[in-house]
């Protein structure tokens, strides 16, 4: 089974490489961008078929290790 | 007096602040390589500077799930005094062994330069060497020591006089300026809740001799071995 883990910075937290992607939006021409946030993409693949226990798991390692809670939500999508 | 500098592959300070132990304490500590089973007996446990396992994921993520630091986080317990110098502070925090997260410079920009801190209590084995409201000279050498916790932490912390060191000027005074990274309220230390871990971005190690630019960070390390003594 394979997931997909977005982990991203939580609101109130700075993110000065979204800021300077935003800028560089900025003057490239892109006119409109409001805000950028920058953040991670993880793919896994897992041995476990069940989505419930698979979301347990995943669930476990976003807090343990994936995420820093302190400063980052995630979100995790099984395909 | 036995102390201990756990070395993770990407350490890269752990020479450094071997010198400035042994120049305090007359006998060098033990490097403690962290694929080591066993610690040993240890008065104080020392996390250096670097870039433990590369940062990879966030900086200090991966070294402070690795093995040594279960034990590390269990003498910690047990009240061993733990400091963690730049890399080493980020795996303290990312251990949870102390609050808040470092995240990257506000300047996106590594920063290496002498800074001033001012010590916020001189109440502390690691802070015995220096008085209140002091203003020492001290380098950093880092990119991600943008110190962050949200308010409601930074408040206890402050009240409870869990702040070690702040960046500010020469006069001691906290402006914008004298931020060197964006940390919230121009924080460069903090402890736990019972001041015997602290974490510090800045590196005292590395001002022990007028040949490298000053001598502020002697105390430093002078009242800590005293203090342990």
């Amino acid at each position: 089974m394979k997931a997909k883990v977005h982990i991203t910075l939580k609101r109130g937290v700075l993110d000065p490489q979204g800021k300077a992607v935003a800028h560089s939006l900025a003057s490239l021409g892109f006119a409109g961008v409001n805000e950028v946030r920058q953040g991670k993409f993880i793919e896994i693949e897992l041995a476990e078929t069940d989505p419930a226990k698979a979301r347990t798991k995943l669930d476990e390692m976003c807090r343990r290790l994936l995420a820093n809670t302190v400063i980052e939500d995630y979100a995790i999508e099984l395909a | 007096m036995k102390a201990a500098v756990i070395v993770f592959p990407g350490s890269n300070r752990e020479h450094d602040v071997a010198r400035a132990l042994t120049a305090s304490m007359g006998s060098p500590p033990r490097l403690v390589w962290h694929g080591e089973a066993e610690l040993g007996a240890a008065d104080l446990i020392v996390l250096p500077g670097g870039f433990a396992y590369g940062d990879y994921l966030r900086a200090g993520a991966i070294a402070a799930r690795s093995p040594v630091m279960r034990e590390v986080a269990a003498r910690a317990a047990r009240g061993v005094p733990v400091l963690g110098i730049c890399n080493g502070f980020q795996v303290l925090t990312e251990a949870g062994l102390l609050p808040g997260a470092l995240l990257p410079n506000a300047t996106l920009k590594f920063s290496c330069k002498f800074v001033h801190l001012r010590v916020e209590t001189g109440q502390s084995l690691f802070t015995a060497g220096y008085a209140a409201g002091q203003v020492i000279r001290v380098p950093i050498a880092h990119h991600d020591g943008n110190y962050f916790a949200d308010a409601d932490t930074l408040n206890r912390i402050e009240d409870k006089g869990h702040v070690a060191f702040r960046y500010c000027g020469e006069d001691g005074a906290l402006t914008p300026s004298s931020n060197p990274n964006g940390s919230a309220r121009s924080i460069a230390g903090v402890f736990n809740a019972t001041k015997t871990v602290l974490g510090l971005m800045p590196h005292p190690e590395n001002a022990i001799d007028p040949l490298a630019g000053g001598t502020d960070g002697k105390p430093f390390f002078d009242g800590l071995i005293k203090a342990l003594s």
